[in-house]
């Protein structure tokens, strides 16, 4: 007697929702079973995978990334090499140096590199802020208006900052919101009901549901992504259907499995591959839980995640 | 098949003489059929009603033990799929593998112990060893393979389908409870015979999912549900496939058949590829494994793997937390500097883990911040300017001379209103990261300020 296993095929489906435009514009989302649950029924769209690049340039990274790149100086040059990067499906570019407490690169200044690395890659674009509220509601505003026309993803609409960003983002200027919330469902949620409550149309909407490294708190992580999904599919709750973008490589290179050298912990060998291990396992784990797109940044993890999806899916 | 309580109730002696605990017969069965009474506490349940329920009522998923002493484990008895629906209770355990036929044995097993650190209390290492038979090497080969593995205090997984070789490895390691990973469609009858002979738990494999089912089937129907499920090495998308389907058939749609622990060889998936292996080992810790072979294990990939599983075996209703409190490390005494951070137990292990490596004398103290980690706790108002002086006035001012203190970076923002609340006091912002402690207190001491 052969096993008979019930199917998982749920009624209900994560909204798809498509970022830039062209031949590789890319969709998120879109399936009816949980994470890689081929065998339930087929995944609609695979998850895909962004290279993120910073407006602080190169200085600051590991030598894989470094020799990536090498040669390239302008923000188009590495935006360029980023979307042609093995296994890569977008780009993410990051205001980090935008903070008012760290470099408080202008408003006017992001724009021209967002609109240069723009102009230079024809891959979808993910734009993400310095993490201060109302920098980033000013920032991103700016941002979408230069960028209409190339249904770039803002990452991301905040609490606090929501009402700016999603009228930007979703209303004016045509792109699509993403909707930032701190590892909970409810919290996840009220954002995206909120969201909607300004006029923006859900199919618009992508969320961050908040994202650690492997093994600092990232047990709240699984949680709320298995809830969010459950939520979603089983309970057919419409206000958590949209598709989830995880920032990855953030969390994972600022550990200090990844940050400490290899002179104070000499047992630990080589520095480098630390960050990618804890990048790759990170970004493994949070596409089992959920993740309908991760953002990282050193090649070999790029090319191994991509791997891993192209082996499940 | 999960009873309901109408029908452990037909089976009970409907007396109600309370000597359950319950006041009658049927609020102890309805008790029982929410898995929230045993059903030993009524001592008049007749032998055949016994039989009955302890079938029904048994767990979805079996309580595997391996190995013994300090390398004894348990494997499987989940009852959940997700870990917020209640908690995962047994954590996958890995292994390393070696095959009888690898030239550089001693290399490999040296190798397999040098993962061994602490985090958070908790021993990492690779805690059991996946030996391969090769038939081109012979019984012997493998027998001294075993020999030499059994020395490493590591709980051993047979990989062997050739029942006499089996034989042979059991007669020298049995006593130490390995598991002989080795039942599938052609040889189980006599394999079950062997594992059940030396009191071993047996693994089975199947071509496909079908054939696993039918084989595990087949043994138990011999009596032997002392099993493990090995996913087999097909490919990801199939060994996954079945992880998930195995598990989900026992606790969900309660099939026995499948509610066993699961072996999975990610070495065998992705051989080769150790940045690949990093990443399958980590899917199949968040999703079923129970034992995940690889092929190597080093630190890089070790890191984030046991702070992942230490991360998702925790037990969501249990905060781990440590005791508010002053820590003094390195000989820290009433002079020493003073830095505080929150009770968060991965907080308090991270930062003083980094404060005993610089070697500078200090005070360590921790607030009661509803054991939350520093952003949270700030954004939940639980670590604040108020909380914190008025933790230092109440409990250190009297114990400790020192009027310098550190914060953590991530709360920078509340330097100036500790110091308007602590007169007398310094307070210094630390980086944001405690890896970056080390040379930050080194700078301070060099530079005479503290
Ligand atoms: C898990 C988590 C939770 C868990 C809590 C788990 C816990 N025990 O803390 C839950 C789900 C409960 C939670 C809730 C909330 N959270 Co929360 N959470 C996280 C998450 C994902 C990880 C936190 C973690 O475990 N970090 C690991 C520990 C070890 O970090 P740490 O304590 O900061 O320690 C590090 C450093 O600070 C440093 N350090 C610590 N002490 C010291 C001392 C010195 C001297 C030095 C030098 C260094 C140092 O060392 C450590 C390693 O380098 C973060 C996002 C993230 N990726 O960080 C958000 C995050 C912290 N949460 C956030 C928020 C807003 C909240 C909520 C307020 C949401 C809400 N509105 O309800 C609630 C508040 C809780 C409540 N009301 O009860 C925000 C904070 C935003 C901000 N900048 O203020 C974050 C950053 C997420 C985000 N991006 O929005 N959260
Ligand atoms: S002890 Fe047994 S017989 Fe007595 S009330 Fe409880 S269930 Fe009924």
């Amino acid at each position: 007697m052969p096993f008979t296993g019930k199917s998982g095929k749920f009624n209900a489906a994560i909204r798809t929702v498509e970022i830039g435009t062209g031949d590789k514009a890319v969709k998120l989302g879109g399936e009816n079973v949980l994470p890689f649950y081929t065998f339930d029924a087929p995944i609609e769209n695979a998850p895909k995978i962004g290279v993120l690049i910073t407006d602080m340039g190169l200085e600051n990274e590991v030598a894989g990334i470094k020799d990536y790149y090498a040669g390239a100086t302008t923000f188009a040059e590495i935006a360029k090499k980023a979307e042609e990067m093995p296994g890569a499906d977008f780009v993410v570019l990051r205001f980090e140096g935008a903070d008012p407490n760290g470099e408080n690169r202008s408003v006017e200044d992001c724009v021209a590199i967002a609109k240069e690395v723009g102009d230079a890659i024809t891959a979808p674009l993910v734009i993400e802020g310095c993490k201060n509220v109302e920098k980033d509601a000013e920032l991103f505003s700016k941002v979408a208006e230069a960028l209409q026309g190339k249904n770039v993803l803002i990452l991301s609409a905040r609490e606090e900052n929501y009402k700016a960003v999603a009228a930007a983002a979703g209303l004016a200027y045509g792109q699509k919101v993403g909707a930032e919330s701190a590892v909970d469902i409810n919290l996840a949620k009220q954002l995206n009901v909120l969201i909607g409550q300004l006029g923006v149309d859900q199919a618009n909407v992508v969320m961050n549901v908040g994202s650690a490294a492997a093994g600092y708190g990232f047990e709240y992580v699984v949680s709320t992504m298995d809830r969010v999904k459950a939520a979603a599919l089983a309970q057919g709750d419409v206000q958590l259907q949209m598709p989830i973008m995880t920032p990855v490589a953030d969390e994972a290179w600022n550990v200090k499995e990844a940050m400490a050298s290899e002179a104070d912990m000499p047992e630990w060998g080589s520095q480098e591959e630390r960050g990618i291990d804890m990048e790759v396992e990170t970004a493994a784990a949070v596409l089992a839980s959920g993740s309908n797109a991760v953002i990282l940044k050193h090649p070999t993890s790029v090319a191994t995640i991509s791997k891993l999806i192209k082996a499940l899916v | 098949m999960a009873l309901k309580g109408l029908d452990i109730f037909k089976l009970t002696p409907k007396t109600n003489c309370k000597e359950c605990g319950s006041p009658t017969c049927m609020a102890f069965a309805m008790k029982v059929a929410q898995g929230a009474v045993e059903l030993s506490k009524c001592p008049h349940m007749s032998e055949e009603a016994l039989a009955t329920l302890s079938e029904a009522t048994a767990p979805p998923m079996k309580t595997i033990k391996v190995g013994t002493g300090e390398a004894e484990y348990t494997l499987g008895g989940e009852t959940v799929l997700c870990r917020h629906e209640k908690t995962f209770v047994s954590k996958p355990r890995y292994a390393v593998s070696i095959c009888s036929a690898d030239e550089d044995i001693d290399a490999k097993l040296e190798a397999a112990k040098k993962v061994d650190y602490d985090r958070i209390g908790e021993r990492m290492h690779v805690e059991m060893l996946y030996l391969s038979y090769c038939a081109d090497k012979g019984v012997d080969a493998y027998v001294e393979l075993i020999k030499k593995a059994a020395d490493c205090g590591k709980t051993l997984v047979l990989d062997c389908t050739d029942v006499e070789a089996a034989k042979a490895a059991l007669a020298v390691c049995k006593d130490a409870k390995p598991v002989l990973d080795g039942a599938d469609a052609s040889n189980y009858e006599a394999m079950s015979a062997v594992a059940t002979e030396a009191g071993v738990i047996l693994g089975v494999r199947g071509a496909d999912i079908n054939e696993l089912y039918d084989t595990t089937a087949a043994l138990e129907k011999l009596g032997n549900k002392n099993l493990v499920l090995n996913v087999g090495t097909a490919s990801v998308k199939d060994a996954f496939a079945t992880t998930v389907q195995i598990r989900r058939a026992a606790l969900k749609d309660q099939n026995r058949t499948f509610g066993y622990p699961s072996i999975v060889n990610v070495g065998a998936l992705a051989a080769g590829d150790p940045t690949m292996q990093a990443a399958l080992v980590s899917l199949f810790t968040v999703k079923y494994g129970s034992i995940i072979v690889m092929e190597g294990m080093d630190y890089a990939q070790a890191l984030p793997l046991y702070g992942l599983r230490q991360n998702v075996f925790t037990d969501p209703q249990k905060p781990m937390k440590v005791e508010p409190g002053i820590y003094p490390l390195n000989g820290g005494d009433e002079n020493s500097v003073c830095l505080t951070t929150v009770d968060f137990a991965l907080t308090y292990f991270v930062v003083s883990g980094e404060l005993e490596r610089s070697g500078v004398p200090c005070n360590l103290i921790i607030n009661d911040a509803g054991g939350l980690s520093v952003l949270t706790a700030w954004a939940a108002g639980k670590l604040s300017s108020t909380s914190v002086s008025k933790f230092i006035q109440e409990n250190v001012e009297p114990k400790v001379k020192c009027r310098k203190l550190i914060i953590p970076g991530k709360v920078a923002v509340l330097k100036g209103d500790i110091e308007a609340k602590l007169p007398g006091w310094e307070v210094i912002v630390a980086p944001n990261e405690a890896v970056q402690l080390v040379k930050f207190l080194k700078d301070l001491q060099a530079n005479g300020e503290i």
